[in-house]
């Protein structure tokens, strides 16, 4: 209760900053971007959000599972640590790097961003999946199912509520980070807040970043509610 | 039937688990794999439903070679039950228990059905329980949820890896009791894996005691008690092994059958010629029905003119079942020299005497005892 309260107060103080600049017309020399041009960027920056997350969620899991299975148990330490390589690359730099390999445009943006969102994804199923009493898994085993079946019915579904975490994180970061697509010839709110960098304009950044910070948290507490949504009730119960 | 011949376990680091092993199980039987931890008897019994494959050696399952069945299908006629029970969290107990006949393609009525009798069969009320979720449930009764799931589908056989082992001893007991009624009614061929001789002594028919990977004796429970093959069984058993095969003997098999006894409805004198001709001190007395109430002694004779007027009441019995521990037990703290015997419908069957109990076991250390 407390923290949605919070919630709804930033997100007001948001609102009202973005309406604010919104309705000045003018700042200095510069117009102001207008309610449309804010809509059209929302729209931009949440396409590219929800594609790169999208990709990153099917092949972190995808990959989580895999290391999982005790076969290629050994890969585990490479796989996670080549994912924590790819994030403690500065998120510019990345962005950066996309530009000489894959030019200008959208698909600079989705790799950038794939990568970057890729490793809480990753890092979360692996531990979820992980963390599974190992009794369950065993006794499962013992029962005669087979290794698909405990996979799908037993360590996916288990393991759901810490890949959603992962998943939310994942979106969050993805939201700040796309930000700056717009460097490598991509979209978004990052327009209009490089537009307020290269004026000079602080009126202008926060018409840019307001909103992005809105969207950040408008998609993490939705994800948050799909979250508790989706956890088996048998988690959340208690004697 | 369970039979291993020559099974071995070695590690690709070169660890001999469990080396040559040979024994069989007969139909119905339950056999309790006995040892020191590390002395690869849950490697042995893991290698029955191929949990862990053999090195060498075959072990057959009805008279078919485990090797030859496809793995999944193998388990699925096993019911495997573990220490940590490994219900799933996040499946109710009625889902749990479905888990093989699902696998096994059972229609659902028939699931359902066969969940609620195997609820009563573990004695949990169906309509409470079908739709708790394991985490709802006492130690125990995830326990009796565990051996109920590892019962789903009917199998012949069952693989027990110290089921009772986290429980807390008074409800270990209870379970204990309880599971050996069950397999009283279902007869199961059970491989039951512990490390605790006193629970060996008690559930199994037969016990293979392992030691280093090897088996060191195989056979009754008596056998081993009375008569260990070696330093290493004889120590295993402990010091107080002649208390441990009290637990062997049925209060039943060494009481007196035909215990000098009078009708509480009898006149005091009837009761005084019965201690002359059959020569004691005391007899036990008992309403039309046969039921126990109380003694009398030749020092209460001096009063009274009916039976009923001068016998001492006595609730204290031993049941014909109860193995001989728990009788000396009630004996040593209730202070009686005998025992009134009585069936479930407390039915004056006999009398137990310290002498009894004392001719009992010396009789089970020398000879075969059935």
């Amino acid at each position: 209760m407390r923290r949605l309260v919070i919630i709804l107060t930033i997100s007001a103080v948001l609102i009202g900053v973005t309406a604010w600049v919104t309705s000045m017309e003018k700042v200095g020399v510069f117009d102001v971007f207008t309610w449309g041009d804010l809509a059209n960027e929302a729209r931009n920056h949440f396409w590219m959000v929800f594609v790169a997350v999208g990709i990153a969620t099917g092949v972190g899991v995808l990959l989580a599972v895999l290391v999982t299975r005790p076969r290629f148990s050994k890969l585990a330490t490479l796989v996670i640590g080549t994912g924590n390589v790819g994030q403690s690359i500065p998120s510019l730099a990345l962005i950066a790097i996309m530009l000489p390999l894959l030019g200008l445009g959208f698909k600079s943006v989705i790799v950038a961003l794939f990568i970057y969102g890729l490793l809480p994804i990753l890092r979360n199923s692996y531990a979820g999946i992980r963390n599974i009493d190992p009794a369950v898994i065993e006794s499962a085993r013992g029962m005669g199912m087979s290794r698909l079946q405990i996979a799908r019915k037993i360590e996916l579904p288990l393991a759901r509520p810490v890949i959603m975490a992962g998943i939310r994180i994942s979106t969050i970061i993805t939201v700040g980070t796309a930000e700056l697509a717009v460097l490598v010839g991509g979209n978004g709110f990052g327009r209009i807040t490089f537009t307020g960098v290269f004026a000079y304009e602080p009126l202008l950044i926060l018409q840019g970043a307001a909103p992005t910070a809105l969207m950040a948290i408008i998609l993490g507490f939705m994800l948050e509610l799909v979250e508790r949504r989706i956890t088996p009730r048998g988690l959340k119960v208690e004697a | 039937m369970i039979k291993l011949e020559k099974v071995s376990k070695v590690y690709p680091d070169g660890t001999e688990a469990v080396k040559e092993v040979s024994f069989e199980v007969e139909k119905g039987e339950l056999c309790v794999l006995l040892g020191p931890s590390g002395c690869g008897k849950t490697t042995t019994m893991k290698m029955i439903n191929r949990l862990i494959p053999i090195t060498s050696g075959k072990i057959y399952l009805d008279g078919t070679d485990v090797t030859q069945v496809d793995e999944n299908k193998l388990r699925r006629n096993i019911g495997y039950a573990i220490q940590d029970i490994g219900l799933f969290p996040h499946m109710t107990v009625g889902q749990n228990i479905e888990t093989v006949p699902v696998l096994k393609g059972w229609p659902k009525a028939e699931r359902k059905e066969r969940a609620k009798a195997l609820l009563e069969l573990v004695r949990l009320d169906p309509g409470e329980f079908t739709r708790k979720y394991p985490s709802e449930l006492s130690g125990g009764q995830r326990q009796r949820v565990g051996l109920a799931r590892a019962l789903a589908a009917d199998p012949p056989t069952l693989l027990m890896d110290e089921p009772f082992g986290a429980i807390d001893p008074i409800t270990r007991i209870d379970l204990q009791n309880e599971f050996l009624k069950i397999q009283q009614e279902i007869r199961k061929t059970i491989v039951f894996v512990t490390h605790d001789i006193y629970e060996a002594i008690k559930m199994g028919d037969k016990i293979a005691l392992m030691k280093d990977g090897r088996l060191v004796q195989y056979g009754k429970p008596a056998d081993l008690v009375y008569r260990p093959k070696d330093r290493f069984v004889e120590d295993f058993i402990g010091a107080d092994r002649a208390l441990k095969g009290l637990q062997l003997i049925r209060v039943k098999d060494v009481m007196d059958a035909s215990p000098p006894m009078v009708k509480a409805d009898e006149k005091v004198m009837a009761a005084r010629e019965r201690m002359m001709t059959q020569e004691v001190d005391w007899l036990g007395v008992v309403d039309d029905n046969g039921k126990f109430l109380g003694w009398v002694s030749r020092a209460d004779l001096e009063s009274g003119e009916m039976v009923r007027d001068i016998m001492v009441s006595s609730s204290i019995v031993a049941t014909v079942n109860m193995v001989l521990n728990e009788a000396l037990s009630l004996m040593l703290s209730s202070a009686l020299n005998s025992l009134a015997v009585v069936d479930k419908d407390n039915r004056l069957e006999g009398v137990l005497t310290f002498d009894d109990i004392r001719r009992g076991l010396s009789e089970a250390s020398q000879g075969e005892p059935e």
